[in-house]
């Protein structure tokens, strides 16, 4: 490929190192006003009645409001595609202020000024009278007998949803107890139960969640946010305000991270609000990091009560779960992330008997908890795989050797459908456990004394690519092509720090044969003009939007190729764009072989010393004529070395179903070069003759999906007296088939590996009894330091996925993935202590090797 | 922006000293670092500053005529570690300076407001009691000289009046010629932390370097101020340094002489674990630094560099 699958450097980079990159508080006017937002002193209660007379004498104030006058609308806030079936829409439970307060510094009144002092000042001079209940903070407290039910109108007691999932619909683990025990004996089983939890933390993106609002001369409120979601912030404003989405304009600048925080709509709504009641004057409200941790999302803390039952010779036979998330005060993303938590529990590992897990979200009087990067699965990895080693441990087997034989399969289908379709999750733990030299060191930490020990330990993942089809997924894109013979691009999946649109380039590039130097992708998103996507979110941006981008750059490279067709009296099929010229196509392979017959499932060895595996080249062809995926598109799986490849309609359930048939292409490569595309270009735009304005636009429903997977290995030391634990060799191995651009994918990798590093050690959001947040700032809640994490090490696996645009697969969230349990494993291993909750601070790791009689 | 009502930029102590005389809630700024976060938080909102910052005589690190150091208050963290007399004769100081927050912090922060500001926690603080540091205090009433030792009066509070500014530091050679040390901190994280624990020990050993002479054991965050542990080092003294016993005599005698408090922070158990095992790991440094011949002679005058 020309483009694609090089390093090019970012196309952001100049600008984000200069400083001249703008940002939503960069674009501000000079007189811009601004906001403050008053908030509870209370977690759960009643405003009764506010008092703001003192605080409207402060000089510089321009208006203050409070919750008894914004509009009586309720809306949701989830970064969702809005669901055409009521029953699947987000759950509107709050207004832009709220009379009924559901946590600790909860929306009450709004103060709007001419600076943020005069804001401040008048802030600390509303006086609030409350009716005021007890805290409810815990999972435990609003499930109590009694506790107040915070969202009566929509649930009748705290818990917003309850699912089950089984692996079929009769399982029961009691029942495949008895049934192990008829078969295997009781003497010859392993069970291990626990209790595991998961931190609440913050995204701690860079830039905090900021805003700024006017209404323009046509009475257009006009909100430039720092966002991962622009068109649907628009939708939600609207919504939230009872306006036409029309009249409702998002522009979303360059953003400094999300994480999924800016997943989800915050203080959009209100900051269109404020500017509203000004006369449209312009307003801001930037949150401060306190606010940003206390008072937008989190991600969700998580409780799993679980047991494992397996067999002494080390087969996996059942497992069961009951996990409780706790979802603060809003519903937010709904239950989509518990959802996600229990349903990857079940997949990740193969149990022979089977699996229940059965998920609660549950309502509480704390920080609302949403979308952070790998969407619930953090936690399903962190209570998976700390029980797999729990029972690793309790029947003395290798960890390795146990994932190995009782993972995820290959050609795994989920029951929605979503299938495993290239699969290297095994080959990624050998890599893994080749690199911090697992057996040796497996048998070298083994009989350790003193206070300072060593040990391994591993994690895996399996995390789907995209929510199709759980959700929708779909996508736009717009190229035009300029006077030189450079293209815009324009797009709405944002650019949000991951890269997108450096990848998006090196794709229109790939596709249209114009060199990355002349691709120019607009970065700002505008509602007003950027075509529709639903935003950065899942790690869908390089897949969804990717086969729109794809889908758009074949009809602008048809639309070329017709004016170059008219230009030089030649049919198009003849010509082909190779590095800005139109050439002569020169037929080079073969076509591409009709489907092998279901018994000639191949068997091929994997390339010696490359970890770039070519997959029988032609099956999966990326000239085919659309985004989608071409018929003769192949399962495989990479394992023992090797690679087998199935054909797709092998699969079970029908799978086959949802690929769409395309036409393939055949291999070509350049001849003579015929036209340069500038000289195209000119005679398009002034051509007496014929002038053409050769543009695309094209919208992608995208119906395909599959996994992504990979894993942790890590080699720590633990002093054992001061509880403090020291990783001195990590790796992360992942399966996310073609790399768009490895020098970003390995940089998107090693952010993730702090983000990991963190949730297991340090991070946690606390709260007191009164429910108060006590460390909502970036002192007292501990990410990581640069002096605090080791070098990072890296290894793909490029296997080309029959469903990516490009042969890609998810990558953005997955690498903060298993890097927790990896973490918390090599404690078991260096120390015999099983930690069942993350983080594991020092004091806790202390208090744990005192009980333990190891210090 | 920062809600402050007044700014004044002292040009000398006298100024300085009339200013905050002037203005009764006026608070003093030199790096800032302190009192700008408190002041982002809402406290003290709407007053008066009071700028020692860019008073030339505060600045720097000096040798008195007798030997004895003196640091003036408004020197940054970053050019006390690097100052070549820290370096020579208390470097356990410019390293315990260098565990403050990050580089940027320490760029700004200064030493004076690191003592001045009362903080139990703060890196200074353990080092300086076991240096015996003397603080010069300077207000209306002219100047006085208070032991470090004396100087704290509960969390946050210290003898020092509204009107007084501190002028100076002064160690002298009795507290630091011939002793090595070591500052250990312990926080959550590696960098930009405020210590959970923070322990020095000092010693000086006989000149056959087998007999410890003289300990000296300081903390930070062990008691509501910052303490030292005076029975556990009268014990020490006398000992062999390779008898292996010293450090459990430490460890645990130092237990009967602190007053950690539980906080969500961490737990007065935690605290109280951290305080032993620091005290071994510090005096087993302090010792290492001693056999390798690393205590300092006395400082000379001529050998200011700034």
């Amino acid at each position: 490929m020309e483009s694609v699958g090089k390093s090019f450097v970012r196309v952001d980079a100049r600008g984000k190192v200069t400083g001249e990159a703008k940002y939503a508080n960069d674009l501000m006017p000079k007189d811009c006003l601004q906001a403050k937002v008053v908030r509870s002193t209370i977690a759960n209660g009643v405003v009764k009645s506010i008092d703001i007379s003192e605080a409207e004498k402060v000089p510089g104030v321009v208006k203050i409001v409070t919750c008894f006058d914004v509009p009586d609308i309720q809306f949701p806030t989830a970064g969702h595609p809005w669901s055409v079936e009521a029953a699947h829409q987000d759950v509107p439970d709050r207004k832009l202020l709220n009379t009924r307060v559901r946590q600790w510094g909860d929306d009450i009144a709004a103060v709007v000024a001419v600076d943020n002092v005069a804001a401040e000042r008048a802030a600390s001079l509303i006086r609030v009278e409350y009716e005021e209940y007890d805290p409810i903070v815990t999972v435990e407290e609003a499930l109590a007998p009694g506790a107040t039910p915070l969202h009566p109108d929509i649930r009748k007691d705290n818990i917003f949803v309850h699912t089950s999932f089984r692996t079929s619909p009769d399982f029961d683990y009691d029942k495949a107890k008895e049934r192990a025990i008829e078969e295997y004996g009781e003497e010859n089983l392993i069970e291990v139960e626990g209790v595991y939890r998961t931190p609440r933390i913050s995204h701690c993106h860079i830039e905090v969640c900021t805003s700024w609002a006017y209404v323009d001369t046509n009475g257009k409120v006009t909100v430039i946010s720092s966002t991962q979601i622009p068109h649907i912030t628009r939708r939600v404003i609207g919504q939230a305000l009872g306006w036409p989405i029309g009249k409702v304009r998002v522009i979303k600048p360059y953003i400094g991270g999300g994480f999924g925080n800016k997943q989800d709509v915050l203080y959009e709504p209100l900051n269109a609000y404020l500017s509203i009641v000004c006369g449209g004057r312009p307003v801001c409200l930037e949150l401060s990091r306190e606010e940003c941790i206390s008072q937008t999302r989190t991600r969700h803390a998580c409780k799993g009560v679980l047991r494992g039952l397996a067999t002494k010779d080390g087969k996996l036979l059942a497992r069961e779960g009951d996990i409780y998330t706790n979802k603060g005060a809003y519903a937010s993303h709904g239950h989509a992330i518990t959802g996600g938590i229990t349903t990857n529990f079940k997949d990740i590992m193969h149990d022979e008997y089977g699996c229940r897990s059965d998920g609660y979200s549950v309502y509480t009087s704390s920080a609302v908890s949403g979308a952070m990067r790998a969407y619930g699965v953090p936690q399903a990895a962190f209570l998976a795989d700390s029980l797999t080693d729990d029972i690793c441990y309790a029947g003395g087997f290798d960890p390795l050797k146990f994932r190995m034989e009782n993972c995820v399969p290959p050609g795994f289908v989920a029951s929605n459908g979503i299938t495993y379709y290239s699969y290297s999750l095994k080959e990624c733990m050998k890599r893994g456990a080749e690199f911090i030299h697992w057996d040796e060191k497996r048998r070298e930490y083994a009989n350790q004394t003193g206070p300072i020990r060593r040990g391994v330990g591993m994690g895996i993942f399996m995390y789907k690519v995209g929510v199709y089809p759980i959700s929708l997924e779909t996508s736009s894109a717009r190229m035009i092509l300029n006077q030189d013979g450079s293209i815009q691009v324009e797009l709405s999946a944002t650019e949000i720090g991951q890269g997108a649109d450096t990848v998006f380039s090196q794709m229109a590039s790939e596709t249209t044969g114009i060199t990355m130097d002349k691709v120019y992708i607009i970065s700002t998103q505008d509602t007003d003009v950027a075509p529709f996507d639903t935003g950065a979110y899942a790690s869908r941006q390089s897949f969804v939007t990717g086969k729109a981008v794809k889908k758009c750059a074949l009809e602008l490279r048809a639309r070329i190729l017709d004016y170059a067709s008219y230009m030089l009296n030649r049919p198009a099929e003849e010509l082909m764009i190779w590095r800005n010229n139109i050439c002569e196509k020169i037929h080079t392979g073969d076509p591409v072989p009709e489907r092998p017959a279901r018994d000639q499932a191949e068997e091929k060895p994997a390339e010696q010393n490359t970890k770039k595996l070519a997959l029988g080249g032609s099956y999966i062809d990326n000239s085919r004529n659309d985004g989608s995926v071409g018929e003769s598109a192949k399962y495989s799986a990479w394992l023992d070395g090797k690679v087998k490849e199935y054909d797709i309609h092998d699969l079970p359930n029908g799978e086959a179903a949802i690929l769409r048939d395309t036409g393939v292409e055949k291999d070509i490569q350049p001849g003579e070069v015929l036209l340069s595309m500038e000289e195209l270009a000119m005679n398009a735009f002034y051509s007496l003759d014929r002038s053409e304005h050769i543009t695309a636009e094209v919208t992608n429903q995208c119906k395909e999906n599959t996994f992504a997977s990979g894993c942790c290995f890590v080699d720590i030391e633990v002093d054992m007296p001061l509880g403090k634990v020291k990783v001195n060799n990590i790796i992360n191995v992942h399966d996310s088939g073609t790399l768009l651009n490895p020098k970003l994918a390995e940089a998107q990798v090693h952010g993730g590996m702090s983000m990991g590093i963190g949730y297991a050690l340090t991070e946690e959001i606390l709260y007191n009894e009164k429910g108060r947040p006590l460390n909502a700032n970036l002192l007292d809640f501990k990410i990581p330091t640069a002096m605090d994490v080791p070098d990072y090490h890296v290894e793909f696996l490029e296997m080309d996925d029959p469903m990516g645009p490009y042969g890609n697969k998810a990558l953005g969230e997955p690498p903060a993935i298993p890097v927790a349990p990896a973490i918390r494993n090599a404690i078991l291993h260096a120390t015999g202590v099983s930690m069942k909750e993350i983080p594991m601070t020092q004091q806790k790791l202390v208090a744990a090797f005192k009980e333990a009689g190891l210090i | 922006m920062f809600d402050i009502e007044h700014y004044y930029e002292a040009k000398s102590v006298e100024d300085a000293v009339r200013l905050l005389s002037e203005h009764e809630d006026a608070e003093i700024i030199s790096g800032g670092t302190d009192v700008l976060v408190k002041l982002r938080d809402g406290k003290g909102a709407g007053g008066t500053l009071v700028s020692i910052h860019e008073i030339p005589s505060l600045h720097g690190v000096y040798v008195q005529p007798d030997g004895t150091l003196e640091i003036r208050p408004a020197t940054c963290f970053t050019d006390l570690t690097y100052h070549p007399l820290i370096q020579k004769y208390v470097p356990y100081l410019g390293e315990a300076v260098d565990t403050v927050g990050g580089p940027q912090v320490r760029n700004q922060g200064t030493i004076g407001g690191n003592i001045c500001n009362g903080a139990t926690s703060a890196d200074s603080a353990a080092t300086m009691q076991t240096l015996n540091a003397v603080v010069v205090l300077q207000g209306v009433d002219g100047v006085r000289r208070v032991p470090v030792t004396e100087f704290y009066t509960g969390p946050g509070r210290t003898v020092r009046r509204h009107d007084e500014v501190c002028r100076a530091f002064e160690i002298h050679p009795e507290d630091y010629v011939g002793f090595t040390g070591c500052y250990m901190k312990y926080g959550k994280r590696a960098a930009m932390e405020i210590a959970t624990l923070g322990c020095c020990v000092r010693v000086r050993l006989d000149q056959s370097l087998s007999t410890i002479e003289e300990a000296r054991i300081g903390y930070g965050v062990a008691a509501p101020t910052p303490i030292r542990c005076p029975n556990t080092e009268a014990a020490l003294v006398g000992k062999s340094v390779t008898d292996e016993g010293i450090y459990e005599l430490i460890g645990t005698g130092v237990l009967d002489e602190v007053n950690p408090r539980s906080s969500w922070r961490a737990s007065k158990e935690f605290r109280l674990q951290l305080i032993s095992e620091l005290a071994k790991r510090s005096l087993r440094e302090a010792i290492r630094r001693s056999l390798n011949h690393e205590a300092p002679g006395l400082a000379a005058p001529d050998e200011e560099r700034r």
